[in-house]
């Protein structure tokens, strides 16, 4: 018996190494993106894993370079997520209610269009979509936002099946009291969703943060950096043809930072949700 | 397909409808909305009425160009000097848009069909009428036809919105792409361009850009393969070992492997591609240790075309390894543990259970997603165009380096150089039928479909 206890710990122990080694591995870069923030430099490049030179100055950097407007970034940022959460979710939500709990001639044949629509790379219409803007003279922030919440109404999978699981006997006992379907809908249906009108609202919200092809092609235009939104300023700064970015590079690491401490909380946050995302879009609807 | 179960036939047909109805109803087959007026159902009438004329109203005056031009996307295709009478000199004309004619064009379409569903609806609640006063019944009211907006048909009331959002921003492009591929829209027509058939596809798939076309391919099919195999493989694994008996806090070491994937990937990839780059902190240790004497090169110019690539599915497992893991959790607690025992006992060791129980059910239950992160990885543009930009560049390639997928050709095609805006939209056309075959038949193979 006492082999087996000692055999037991043994392979324990070569577990944990194993999993600490991964662990390491995986978060090696990221600590490197951490401290790569604090580095001191002006060449453009860091070459080593430790800062040669701590510095705080690329942090205050960041927030006060005129060329590269951080702070008009986040604001617009906040903005757009603020407003395109606001409409997306409530989109989504009626939809995926829609599609999941009231049946209709049109249904099946909406689904499979979805479907069909899904397939097609989402750079595709990105053309079309630049001259339709254009000929609406939204080649703006306010044309980023009608673009995130247009493409709101085939987002609903996830939610569509949170609603496929809740049992339909509760309309039907509430349908045979008398109330209409509008009723059944804002008495019952919007009450029980409410984890996943949070859920929702957190990842339309998040996604304006992350999108930096999207907003650069609506938002590159007007040429001016006061306009951009945090992914495609920052995806700018490094990109730019002015040849400037490179002296820019640590505050350029130093913004991915503060902006990205906030965003992979929140996702932290939300991974059970991601979960159920991931395995309830796989069925189709 | 789109056939309807449990609908019973309306007992009366329009040419009945026509024939026997009163004046309204035959007028309505003219003028929407007059059936419904007759009845006093003001709201329906009125919209009805109104929409037909204000669709008339643009359809003669603009709907009508609109079209036509689309038969030959615009008259004049290159730059003319011409005499201008009015004021007696000669002007340059610029050639017609043809990208506003096309889009205008598709958009007055779109207004058509949807005019034409219109007065479907119409006709139908026409003889819906026509029905019920034949037979005696009850006419709703206005005030009940506005009701049924919030009761039978309160589907039609909530997607109005986000259908139209659909139509501009989803539907409308993706026609008009699809219709790009038809025409010479390219550098050397960037304003004025016409219908050249399948020209565009013939180019792609056997003319200048079918040696980038298919060599591309394969490497973007080779990639999805082992980017989802090697992420599923390596989730399920790490979930394995998280999971397995002992170990303590799992929660924090699940935390550790997630935080890769939640840092927004415009950061933790462009910062990778600075972290391999040949002047980069991983060069830098490893001469400095002494293990190398010049600097490698993984993702830039200088690096070899399969280093790259499989530098590429490398960096993928270490963003890709997490979310697998993740969902993988999910799965194996929820798995019937009984098997597992029974297996045990009959002495089966930890690598027997785990090729004949544990992954195969995985694989039976993560079936669909993994169809689905197949297809994703088709089109995982962020990656390789955060991390290499598609080099090391490949001179036998038209616009496209080495790593490149299919989705980043076809960015570069259309934002690069090259302004190949057919040849582009000919391969979102081809990713499409790539992506829809591809899934078509793994559907049908699992079981999760039939059940669905």
């Amino acid at each position: 018996m006492k082999s087996y206890s000692n055999q037991r710990k043994v392979s324990l122990f070569f577990r944990y190494l194993l999993l600490t080694i991964l662990a390491i591995l995986w978060l090696i870069p990221i600590l490197w993106i951490v401290l790569a923030s604090f580095s001191y430099n002006d060449t453009g490049f860091i070459s080593t894993f430790f800062p040669e030179k701590w510095t705080f100055q690329n942090y205050i950097g960041i927030f006060t370079n005129s060329q590269f407007p951080y702070l008009h970034w986040i604001i617009n940022t906040l903005l757009v997520a603020i407003i395109s959460a606001t409409l997306s979710t409530f989109i989504q939500i009626t939809v995926a209610y829609v599609l999941s709990r009231l049946r209709f001639r049109l249904r099946k044949p909406f689904l499979q269009i979805a479907l069909v629509l899904g397939m097609f790379p989402g750079f595709m219409s990105m053309i079309a979509l630049y001259y339709i803007l254009k000929g609406l003279n939204m080649l703006n922030l306010g044309g980023l936002i009608l673009v995130y919440v247009g493409g709101a109404g085939l987002g609903f999978y996830v939610a569509k099946g949170f609603f496929d699981t809740i049992p339909r006997s509760l309309d039907e006992a509430a349908e045979l009291d008398g109330a209409t379907r509008w009723q059944i809908f804002t008495k019952i249906g919007l009450p029980l969703s409410k984890p996943m009108i949070v859920y929702t609202a957190l990842t339309t919200f998040m996604a304006p943060w992350v999108d930096f092809i999207f907003s650069g092609i609506i938002l590159s235009t007007s040429g001016d950096p006061k306009t951009y939104t945090i992914a495609y300023g920052l995806y700018n700064m490094l990109s730019s043809s002015k040849g400037n970015a490179t002296a820019y590079f640590a505050q350029f690491v130093a913004g991915c930072v503060v902006i990205a401490i906030p965003i992979t909380i929140l996702f932290i946050i939300m991974q059970k949700f991601y979960v159920s995302g991931i395995t309830v879009g796989a069925d189709k609807g | 397909m789109f056939k309807r179960k449990g609908h019973v036939p309306p007992t009366a047909s329009y040419k009945e409808v026509w024939s026997k109805g009163d004046a309204a109803d035959k007028l309505s087959f003219f003028f929407m909305g007059v059936s419904a007026l007759k009845n006093k159902q003001w709201a329906k009438g009125f919209s009805l009425l109104i929409s037909e004329i204000v669709f008339l109203v643009w359809f003669i005056f603009s709907g009508v160009s609109a079209l036509s031009m689309l038969s030959n996307l615009g008259e004049n295709k290159t730059k003319k000097v011409v005499f201008d009478q009015a004021q007696g000199v000669y002007v340059t004309k610029q050639p017609d848009n043809s990208v506003l004619i096309l889009l205008f064009g598709i958009m007055a379409l779109f207004l058509v069909i949807g005019f034409i569903c219109l007065y479907v609806t119409n006709l139908r609640s026409t003889r819906a009428n026509y029905i019920k006063k034949r037979d005696g019944k009850h006419i709703a009211t206005n005030k009940e036809e506005l009701a049924s907006l919030l009761d039978s048909r309160l589907h039609a009331t909530l997607m109005f919105i986000p259908m139209l959002g659909i139509l501009l921003f989803t539907v409308l492009p993706t026609v008009f792409m699809i219709s790009m591929a038809f025409t010479n829209y390219d550098r050397q027509h960037p304003i004025g361009f016409s219908w050249t058939g399948f020209q565009a596809f013939g180019n792609v798939l056997s003319g200048d850009l079918a040696g980038t076309f298919f060599p591309v391919l394969g490497w973007t099919l080779i990639w999805a393969v082992a980017a989802t195999a090697t992420t599923f493989l390596g989730g399920v694994l790490l979930a394995l070992l998280i999971e397995s008996k002992g170990i303590k806090h799992r929660k924090v070491w699940r935390t550790i492997f997630i935080v890769v994937y939640a840092v927004p990937q415009f950061v933790s990839l462009l910062l990778i591609a600075q972290f391999l780059d040949a002047q980069g902190p991983l060069n830098t240790l490893l001469q400095n240790w002494g293990w190398i004497s010049g600097p490698l090169h993984f993702i830039d110019n200088e690096a070899a075309p399969w280093v790259a690539r499989l530098t590429v599915i490398i960096v993928n497992m270490w963003i890709g390894i997490p979310v697998s893991m993740l969902v993988s959790m999910a799965i194996i607690q929820n798995l019937p543990q009984d098997q597992i025992e029974a297996a045990r006992i009959d002495g089966a060791n930890v690598f027997q259970i785990f090729h004949n129980i544990t992954f195969p059910q995985i694989l039976f239950v993560m079936g669909p997603s993994l169809i689905q992160q197949f297809i994703g990885n088709i089109n995982n543009f962020n990656v390789i165009f955060l991390l290499t930009g598609g080099k090391p560049m490949n001179n036998n390639y038209n616009g496209a380096g080495s790593t490149d997928l299919l989705v980043n050709w076809l960015y570069n095609l259309t934002f690069g150089q090259q302004q190949r805006y057919n040849a582009s939209a000919v391969l979102g056309i081809l990713i499409f039928i790539l992506s829809a075959t591809i899934s078509l038949i793994a559907y049908r193979h699992t079981t999760a479909f039939k059940e669905g």
